[in-house]
C-alpha cells in the first residue's frame, strides 16, 4: 500500500456503486480504491471493474470484512441492507459512508458540515435534493435566520430507480428534515417530481426561503454565491440559472419576502448520463466525503508517528 | 350507457380559483347541499392534495384536516374524499385525513409514473378505504400506454382508475379512446376528469361515459383550475335528459351553483384567452392564476409563458418552472429590445 494513500472500497455495483467507481478513479486524491463489491458476479458495474483492473467480489461485504487495509467504504446498497453493513463495518473499525436512505449516522453536506463529523464511523448522505438543496438554504441561513425552507426537485423519470419510486416518502421526510437540522431553517418541506420529457430534462431545483425578518439582500446574494462556488469545486455542474430572485408572497406570517432560487444539477457523465445530476451530486458528494476522511486519517497518522 | 357515479370536486379543484382560501363555514354549507342533492362522493382537500399547502401551490387558509372534519360531519349520506399526489402528501397525511374521516382516497400520479404509488394503495387498503386512481396529463400519453400504467394502479389496489384531462386538451374522441383502452385493460371501474379549457368539459364528459366510463367528476358552477370543470349541476341535467340521472337533485344543484357556490368565487373558470391557452399547449390547469401573476410580476404575456410551458413539457405540478420560464422570455425580449435599439 502506498503511505500516502488510504484504501477505500465501494459496496453495491448498480449505477450508483458503477459512477462512483469512474469517480474514485478520475480524481482519487489521498484514496486507493482496492475493491468493488456486488452480490451479482453478472452485473455490469463488477464486469467494468474488472476491466478497468480493480479487485472485485460477489460475496458482497465478506471479502471488505476480509482485507483490513481497506479503511473507508462507501455503500450504495440500500437502506435495508446497509442496515446490516453499518453494525458489522463499526465492529471492524471502518468509517461507513452510507448513500442509501438508511440514516445510521449524522447527515454530512459536504461544503457546509463534514467538518463536524470527521471522528463518526458512520456517515449519511441525505437525499440528492438533500445535497442539491441545503447547501443554498444555509448559505441564507448564515447570514440571516430562516423561518421556512421549501424545496421542489424535479428529475427526469429515467433517472428514478425503483428504490426511489417505492419510497418517494422517505425522499420529502429525509430532505425536509435535512433542511431544517442542517440548512437550519425553523420549518421545512419538501416535493419532488418526476418528469418523463424526452429527450431527458437535466435535474432542477427550485428552493424557496423565508427569513425571519429583514435582511440584507445583497448580503444573501454573496453568500449564495460563495456556496455555488463551494459546491462546483466537487459537482462542476452545479449552477444557478439566475441571480437569487426575491418576490412578495402571501405566507401564514403574512406577506413575506421570499428568496427564490432556481438550481440546475448536470451530471459529469462518468458512467450515468448527464441528465441525471440526481445521481452525479450524490456519488459526486460522496468521492467528496471521502477524500476529506482519507485526508483526515492520514493528518491522524502523521501526528501520531 | 348506465348511469354513472359523480364526484363532486368543488371543494378541491375549485381551492385552486380559491386560492386554497375555503373556510369551515363555506365547506359546511357546500356539502349539505351536495349531501342533499343526492351527490354520493365529495372531494375536499388542498387542490393540489394532501400536503398541498406551500409556497409552491399556496397556502391553505384553513388546514385541510379540518375541512375534511367539518365535511364529515354534515355529510349525512355522501362519502368524504381527499386526493393526494406522492412526492406531495406522504402516507403520514393520509392517516391524519383517515382519522378526521375520509372513506374515500383518489391517488394521482404523473399518467407514465404510476408506479410512485404502490405504497400509498396501499395503506389505503390496509386502512380499509376505497380507492381511486388518478392518471394526470393523460392527454400526453397515447391509450395503450395508460392502459399499461392503469394495471398497474389496479395491481397496488386500485378500485377505480380515472383518465384525468389536467389540461383540458382533449377532443372527444381522445377521451373516448383513452377510456376504452383503460375498459378493456382494466377489470376495475374506469373514471373520467374533465377540465374546460376547450369548453369541452360537458362534451368530452359524454364521451367517455358513451366509451364506458363508470365514474365522472364535476364542480359545482365548474369552479375548477384553468376554465374549470364540468358544471355539476350541467352533467346533472344532462344525465337527466339522457335517462342516465343516477339519483341526483337536478334543481337541488342547480340552486346550490347558484346562490351558495356563485356569491363566494372570485371569478367565474371560463375559457378566456389564457385559459383557452392552456388546453391548446396542453399544459397543467392549475398553472394559470400562476402564470398571470408571474407574467404581471416580470412582464411577460401570460400566454407566452404557457406556450413555453407546453414546449418544455412540464408536468402536473411544475408551478417553479413558470417563474423560470418567465425569466428567460423577460431576458429574451430584453435582449431583443436592445438589439433593435442598436438597429
Amino acid at each position: 500500500m502506498q503511505a500516502d494513500k488510504i484504501k477505500v472500497a465501494i459496496l453495491g455495483s448498480g449505477n450508483i456503486g458503477a459512477d462512483l467507481m469512474y469517480k474514485l478513479l478520475r480524481q482519487p486524491g489521498p484514496m486507493e480504491l482496492a475493491l468493488v463489491a456486488g452480490i451479482d458476479p453478472a452485473s455490469e458495474g463488477l464486469a467494468r471493474a474488472r476491466q478497468l483492473g480493480i479487485a472485485t467480489s460477489a460475496n458482497g461485504i465478506e471479502a471488505i470484512l476480509a482485507d483490513p487495509d481497506i479503511r473507508i467504504v462507501f455503500d450504495a446498497t440500500s437502506a435495508k441492507a446497509h442496515v446490516r453493513h453499518a453494525k458489522l463495518l463499526r465492529e471492524s473499525g471502518r468509517i461507513a459512508i452510507d448513500l442509501t436512505p438508511a440514516a445510521r449516522g449524522p447527515y454530512v453536506v459536504p461544503p457546509v458540515n463534514l467538518g463536524d463529523h470527521l471522528r463518526a464511523a458512520n456517515v449519511n448522505l441525505i437525499t440528492c435534493g438533500g445535497q442539491a438543496t441545503i447547501p443554498l438554504v444555509y448559505a441564507v441561513s448564515r447570514v440571516t435566520p430562516v423561518r421556512y425552507a421549501e424545496m421542489v426537485s424535479t428529475v427526469a423519470s429515467r433517472s428514478a430507480g425503483p428504490g426511489t419510486r417505492q419510497n418517494i416518502d422517505e425522499f420529502t421526510f429525509t430532505t425536509a428534515r435535512g433542511l431544517e437540522a442542517i440548512g437550519g431553517a425553523r420549518e421545512a418541506k419538501a416535493i419532488i417530481i418526476l418528469n418523463p420529457a424526452n429527450p431527458p430534462i437535466l435535474m432542477r431545483n427550485t428552493i424557496y426561503v423565508i427569513p425571519e425578518g429583514d435582511f440584507d439582500v445583497a448580503a444573501v446574494q454573496e453568500s449564495v454565491a460563495q456556496m455555488v462556488a463551494d459546491v462546483q469545486h466537487y459537482v462542476p455542474g452545479y449552477r444557478l440559472k439566475n441571480l437569487p430572485v426575491i418576490e412578495r408572497r402571501a405566507t401564514p406570517w403574512g406577506e413575506r419576502p421570499v428568496v427564490i432560487m432556481l438550481l440546475e444539477v448536470e451530471g459529469a457523465g462518468d458512467f450515468l448520463p448527464p441528465y441525471a445530476g440526481n445521481l452525479d451530486i450524490m456519488t459526486a458528494a460522496a468521492r467528496r466525503v471521502g477524500e476529506l476522511f482519507a485526508a483526515h486519517l492520514l493528518a491522524n497518522v502523521e501526528v501520531t508517528a | 350507457m348506465k348511469a354513472p357515479r359523480l364526484t363532486d370536486t368543488t371543494l378541491r379543484d375549485g381551492s385552486h380559483p380559491m386560492r386554497h382560501q375555503f373556510t369551515r363555514e363555506q365547506v359546511a354549507s357546500i356539502v349539505q347541499a351536495l349531501d342533499r342533492a343526492g351527490v354520493p362522493v365529495i372531494e375536499v382537500s388542498h387542490g393540489d392534495g394532501l400536503a398541498g399547502s406551500s409556497l409552491q401551490y399556496g397556502f391553505s387558509h384553513t388546514s385541510e384536516f379540518d375541512l375534511i372534519e367539518t365535511a364529515r360531519s354534515h355529510a349525512e349520506r355522501a362519502k368524504i374524499a381527499a386526493l393526494m399526489l406522492p412526492g406531495i402528501g406522504t402516507r403520514q397525511e393520509l392517516k391524519e385525513a383517515v382519522a378526521r374521516g375520509i372513506q374515500v382516497v383518489r391517488i394521482a400520479t404523473q399518467c407514465t409514473e404510476a408506479d410512485v404509488s404502490e405504497q400509498h394503495f396501499g395503506l389505503a387498503k390496509e386502512l380499509g378505504l376505497e380507492t381511486v386512481g388518478f392518471l394526470m396529463m393523460a392527454h400526453m400519453r397515447p391509450p395503450e400506454a395508460l392502459a399499461e400504467q392503469a394495471k398497474l394502479m389496479e395491481s397496488y389496489g386500485a378500485d377505480c382508475v380515472y383518465i384525468v384531462d389536467s389540461a383540458g386538451a382533449m377532443l372527444p374522441r381522445d377521451a373516448a379512446a383513452r377510456v376504452r383502452a383503460l375498459k378493456e385493460a382494466i377489470s376495475v371501474q374506469v373514471g373520467f376528469h374533465a377540465h374546460n379549457n376547450l369548453g369541452l368539459g360537458i362534451g368530452n364528459t359524454l364521451a367517455a361515459l358513451e366509451a364506458g366510463a363508470d365514474q365522472i367528476d364535476g364542480c359545482l358552477r365548474g369552479l375548477g383550475a384553468g376554465a374549470g370543470n364540468a358544471a355539476t349541476e350541467l352533467l346533472a341535467a344532462v344525465l337527466d335528459r339522457l335517462g342516465l340521472n343516477p339519483g341526483l337533485d337536478v334543481f337541488g344543484l342547480m340552486d346550490a351553483a347558484e346562490y351558495i357556490v356563485a356569491p363566494i368565487m372570485p371569478f367565474q373558470p371560463f375559457p378566456d384567452r389564457d385559459a383557452i391557452t392552456i388546453g391548446y399547449a396542453g399544459v397543467y390547469s392549475t398553472f394559470l392564476l400562476h402564470a398571470k401573476r408571474a407574467g404581471a410580476q416580470y412582464g411577460v404575456d401570460p400566454r407566452e409563458i404557457l406556450v413555453e410551458l407546453g414546449r418544455r413539457q412540464a408536468v402536473a405540478g411544475q408551478e417553479d418552472w413558470i417563474i423560470d420560464v418567465a425569466l428567460d422570455l423577460s431576458r429574451r425580449h430584453s435582449a431583443g429590445e436592445r438589439k433593435e435599439s442598436r438597429a
